[in-house]
């Protein structure tokens, strides 16, 4: 979700007879729920594979200030600006701890933010649609962060240790995100007859890519078998949708919203909701750079970190020079 | 002028400052140098927040016509703002926001530390709540500074002129007025000229560290703190007032 359609390199998942010893070794590990840490040794393919997702994951929490951000000079209320700007600052912080922990993997985060200034790497689809009213502050918490917790909790035991661990201190911020998104609808709801349709627009305008956020149905996805068979995605996308689906609609509907789904229904065999067709062409289109935001998004990134290059040399210099006069000093 | 409505502008001058303050340094997220200081200017908005919180809901009780914290922050125009003029310059490049910050907390730690002794418990309580927090900004503007005026030979240059620039608007910082005068007198203020020797002393020892100039004495705008601002107030209240001024009377 926040690391969407991560390629593995893996046509297939093969059967551990047909893993080279070491390969068969390193699997019958992960296979006994042995965590695996930054200096044990591990398959090409499994360190590559994690640094794109980590990576991914952190650019998400990074690009994904920018819409909420967005709205934090327009806070409605001195109490609801303090919230809004200690979520944002709490997803920078995401973007910290992931990071580092994909830099124990042996690349640097200067390298991760070029990959994706130079369009390489990419962050999560939904951060590339507009914030166009405050009820899309409100949707971004209760829905995308909501969604976010649903990936994010099985992640705390995956079998990269940094990863896990990284997504041990990301967990325990992510259920305020998501309740001050939900407060914010909520406030909406009991408002105004303009509120509840500033509520209902965000709405339908946030359902179609919320609900698809979790990737691609489980038939049209090969990397996630590979993924799953190390540990590193433990539930597969349509699993994670039915678990976000099943908790939101009847927030949804307590809320006072139409879910914007004519083929939303209860089946009361499984007791599941379910819901009608994604447009998964929406879906790669936003993904491959036509969203409403990429493009903005992007500029915003580049030109923070353009416009901030004589500030990091400066920091740099500085430390450099206070340095030589620590060791003229000393001798 | 009755000491009510002395204590009433007062409040209004400390956390209107706050606020504005705040809002502005709201506008970098998401867009400092680097992520670790996308994080700690948000960090300093919050602290302001916060303390812009409760001067403002004071102010309201003070005045007692059931203005409260929102209403004051967002149904007022700009002139009934009493923020001083420097907190309300625009952002500029990032030494224009260090220069900006460097000087009001400078000011901002001294002011709280003087009016930990208010004779109104209130104030005393609200001061005392702020200055840790103001002395943190202080010593991360002050680091900026020196590692800017230290660093680069572009960064010296950059630093420098931001200094200079926004020098016209420190004097109003110790003014005295006939409100300050009023509170001053009651114990509840401080005399503001008392704070110029050592705030000076404060900013000089650290461009001093920065290999940076001392602006020289000149002209000192003000007018901020009765009401007469510069354009950049406007706008500024137009984003951050926009959903309450569309939308009155709603519940957020
Ligand atoms: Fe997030
Ligand atoms: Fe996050
Ligand atoms: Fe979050």
């Amino acid at each position: 979700m926040y690391a969407q359609l991560v390629d593995t390199g893996a046509k297939r998942v093969q059967s551990l007879e047909e893993l080279s010893p070491e390969d068969r070794a390193f699997q019958e590990r992960i296979d006994a729920g042995v965590k695996i840490e930054a200096k044990d040794p591990m398959p090409e393919s499994y360190r590559r594979t994690l640094v794109r997702q980590i990576s991914q994951h952190a650019h998400s929490e990074i690009v994904g200030m920018l819409p909420e951000g967005n709205w934090i000079t327009r806070a409605p209320t001195l109490k609801r600006k303090a919230i809004l700007l200690a979520k944002v600052q709490d997803e920078g912080g995401h973007g910290l701890y992931l990071y580092s922990a994909a830099e124990t993997l042996g690349v640097s985060r200067d390298q991760m933010i070029a990959d994706l200034h130079a369009g390489k790497a990419k962050y999560s689809s939904i951060f590339n649609y507009p914030t166009l009213s405050w009820a899309d502050v409100g949707c971004i918490g209760w829905l995308v962060d909501g969604a976010a917790i649903i990936n994010q909790i099985p992640l705390c035991r995956c079998s990269y240790g940094p990863y896990a661990r990284a997504m041990v201190r990301v967990c325990k911020e992510e259920s305020f995100h998501q309740r001050q998104g939900y407060d914010i609808m909520l406030a909406l709801a009991r408002g105004t007859a303009e509120q509840k349709a500033m509520a209902q627009e965000a709405f339908n305008r946030w359902w179609w890519p919320a609900l698809a956020m979790q990737g691609p149905p489980d038939k049209d996805s090969v990397h996630s078998a590979q993924s799953m068979a190390w540990k590193i995605k433990l539930f597969s996308n349509d699993e994670l949708r039915q678990k976000w689906l099943d908790q939101t609609v009847p927030q949804a509907h307590y809320l006072g919203l139409t879910v914007p789904d004519p083929d939303l229904a209860w089946n009361d065999e499984t007791g599941h909701w379910e819901h009608g067709p994604i447009d998964w062409d929406e879906f790669y289109r936003v993904i491959k750079g036509d969203g409403p935001c990429n493009r903005d998004r992007l500029r915003a990134r580049v030109k923070a970190w353009e416009d901030g290059a004589w500030v990091r040399e400066a920091a740099v210099a500085h430390a450099e020079k206070r340095a030589a006069r620590e060791r003229v000093k000393a001798a | 002028m009755g000491r009510q409505d002395a204590l009433f502008e007062y409040l209004l001058r400390l956390g209107d400052s706050a606020l504005v303050l705040a809002q502005r340094l709201g506008e970098w997220t998401g867009k400092a140098p680097i992520i670790e200081e996308d994080l700690a200017t948000a960090n300093t908005a919050l602290d302001l927040i916060g303390q812009a919180r409760m001067w403002l809901a004071y102010a309201g009780e003070v005045e007692g016509k059931g203005r409260d914290e929102d209403r004051l922050a967002f149904l007022r125009d700009a002139s009934d703002f009493r923020n001083v003029l420097l907190v309300e310059q625009p952002n500029g490049n990032f030494a224009d926001t260090i220069a900006r910050q460097f000087y009001f907390d400078a000011w901002n730690v001294r002011a709280l530390d003087a009016l930990r002794g208010s004779t109104d418990a209130r104030v005393a309580d609200i001061a005392g709540k702020s200055l840790k927090e103001a002395r943190y900004h202080f010593e991360r503007s002050a680091d900026w500074v020196v590692r800017l005026g230290d660093g680069t030979d572009e960064s010296r240059a950059k630093m420098q002129a931001a200094i200079d620039d926004l020098w016209t608007y420190t004097g109003e910082l110790f003014a005295a007025d006939e409100v300050d005068r009023i509170l001053a007198e009651s114990g509840v203020g401080f005399d503001p000229g008392s704070l110029h020797a050592p705030w000076m002393d404060a900013v000089k020892q650290v461009l001093d560290e920065a290999t940076l100039v001392a602006p020289a004495a000149g002209y000192m705008q003000r007018g901020g703190k009765q009401g007469v601002h510069t354009e950049n107030l406007g706008y500024l209240l137009a984003e951050m007032q926009f959903l309450q001024r569309a939308y009155p009377g709603g519940q957020w």
